[in-house]
């Protein structure tokens, strides 16, 4: 398998806070990789640095075989690296046709405004939003919403999407729906790193895991071994030994 | 559950458009210390919020000492004795300690018992004692946390409800802050605590409930959570 994105070193710091601390792991082409890890991990930070929002302080971001390092995002997307945010931003008073006509303008092809538009419906129906079409984005529920996030950063085409919790603040049936969105993504042959707090749902889509802590990785395997790693299991249940003490001390 | 002072049936809330409750049922009864874990993001803090009122419940019952408190307003709650230490504290940094504790006797009902109570913190938190006259802000963090939950106390509260209390401190100050929780319980307070710290949580509790995704995902004593397999699944979805 060839290495679709490889991170070498990613480091960035706030103030005196290491939010990504000497990151590196890759990415095969085709893969879902899921990242987790407690909030405060630097999960969000490392898709900033990825994207260009925020050029790292060192380290290397490889995408197929290119040093986009400190890029500026809107290049990074011509490249074809998509992402979408945790906190939807769809442009309000547009529509769900013309959100995603704007992705796909300034995706991976720069496509014209007509082929653009075929980008675009192609991407709503993958996501299921091909009967809200004209539809401002204000409109939608938060549910549509985050399935026009979804779809504006496919309308790209890009070869690699970078998913910022997606399934949050869905309802059972909405993440089961979103699930197999994703599952139809992956086998366009999209390559996915994903972030989520829904442990189930990433567990069972990822092919593999990364756990980041305190800005650091601190596991990375299939999802059951990293389940059953015990530094990832204290790093989420807490630290034994001060209860151990409290009742020693009692 | 006939003995619950603080019962929360059925609650959903959230922020914005984001639902983050989808039905957690629980209930605090009198005199024990009840923990809810869970992992970041389970809907813990949200929970306490929607039960103290600083966020407004989107539907189900919240029942204070047999009385339905859904829609009071904050204020309101813990005049009546239902009363949160937020996370992260909240003092007011440029306030002494001393302000800081007057400030938890606002209430009508606190500010009858205000001497008393300053009596029975300080013989708590000696620390706060010696440091009454100095600026909170200017506090180390375990003396921080003293004097969130000393301010709390202040309030003359029925339930004190405590949100992270181990968060970010260092062992020492950890284990002494469990030992006051288990004095405060021995006086006869009722407890609800969150804590990130599972083994610490069940260490101290009668009695704990594991949220996750916004719901109650099991619950039990201590004993029979610990060796439970599912706690592992909560967290970690496998």
């Amino acid at each position: 398998m060839t290495a679709l994105l490889e991170l070498d070193g990613l480091t960035k710091s706030f103030g005196g806070v290491r939010a990504v601390d000497g990151l590196s792991f890759t990415l095969a082409e085709g893969e879902i990789l899921g990242l987790i890890g407690p909030n405060g991990a630097g999960k969000s930070t490392l898709f900033n640095l990825i994207n260009g929002v925020f050029a790292p302080d060192a380290g290397r971001v490889m995408f197929r075989g290119i040093d986009i390092t400190g890029e500026a995002p809107y290049r990074v997307a011509r490249s074809g690296l998509a992402r979408t945010h945790q906190i939807v931003q769809p442009l309000a008073d547009m529509t769900v046709l013309e959100n995603c006509t704007v992705g796909a303008c300034f995706g991976r092809e720069s496509l014209a405004l007509g082929a653009a538009r075929d980008a675009a419906l192609e991407a709503a129906v993958l996501v299921g939003l091909d009967d809200r079409l004209a539809v401002p984005a204000s409109q939608l529920t938060i549910a549509g919403k985050k399935r026009l996030e979804l779809a504006r950063a496919l309308a790209a085409r890009p070869a690699l999407l970078l998913l910022d919790e997606v399934l949050a603040g869905l309802n059972p049936a909405e993440v089961d729906y979103m699930i197999g969105v994703i599952r139809r993504i992956r086998e366009r042959g999209i390559t996915i790193l994903m972030i989520e707090h829904l442990m189930q749902a990433i567990m069972s889509l990822s092919d593999r895991i990364v756990v980041l802590n305190s800005g650091q990785k601190l596991a990375e395997g299939l999802p059951a071994e990293v389940a059953n790693n015990p530094a990832v299991i204290e790093a989420y249940l807490g630290d034994p030994s001060l209860a151990a003490e409290l009742h020693g001390g009692s | 559950m006939g003995d619950a002072l603080l019962e929360i049936e059925a609650l959903e809330a959230g922020y914005g458009e984001v639902k983050v409750l989808w039905g957690i049922s629980l209930a605090a009864p009198r005199g024990k210390l009840t923990t809810i874990v869970g992992a970041n993001g389970a809907g813990k803090t949200t929970t306490l919020r929607a039960a103290v009122g600083t966020i407004t419940p989107w539907a189900g019952r919240v029942t204070f000492d047999g009385e339905d408190v859904t829609r009071l307003p904050a204020h309101a709650k813990a005049a009546r004795g239902l009363v949160m230490v937020p996370e992260g504290r909240q003092l007011f940094g440029d306030m002494s300690v001393e302000e800081n504790l007057e400030m938890g006797a606002f209430s009508k009902r606190a500010a009858r018992s205000f001497s008393g109570r300053l009596e029975q913190v300080f013989a708590l938190f000696p620390r706060l004692d010696e440091r009454r006259r100095q600026k909170a802000g200017t506090l180390s963090g375990g003396e921080q946390q003293m004097l969130a939950i000393g301010r709390g106390l202040m309030s003359d509260p029925q339930i004190l409800i405590i949100d992270e209390l181990s968060l970010g401190l260092a062992p020492v100050v950890v284990h002494q802050l469990f030992g006051t929780l288990k004095t405060l319980k021995e006086g006869g307070l009722t407890i609800l605590l969150v804590e990130q710290n599972v083994h610490l949580a069940f260490a101290v509790s009668d009695y704990a409930y594991v949220v996750a995704e916004g719901r109650i995902f099991t619950d039990g004593t201590p004993a029979k959570l610990a060796v439970m397999p599912e706690i592992r699944r909560a967290y970690l979805g496998v």
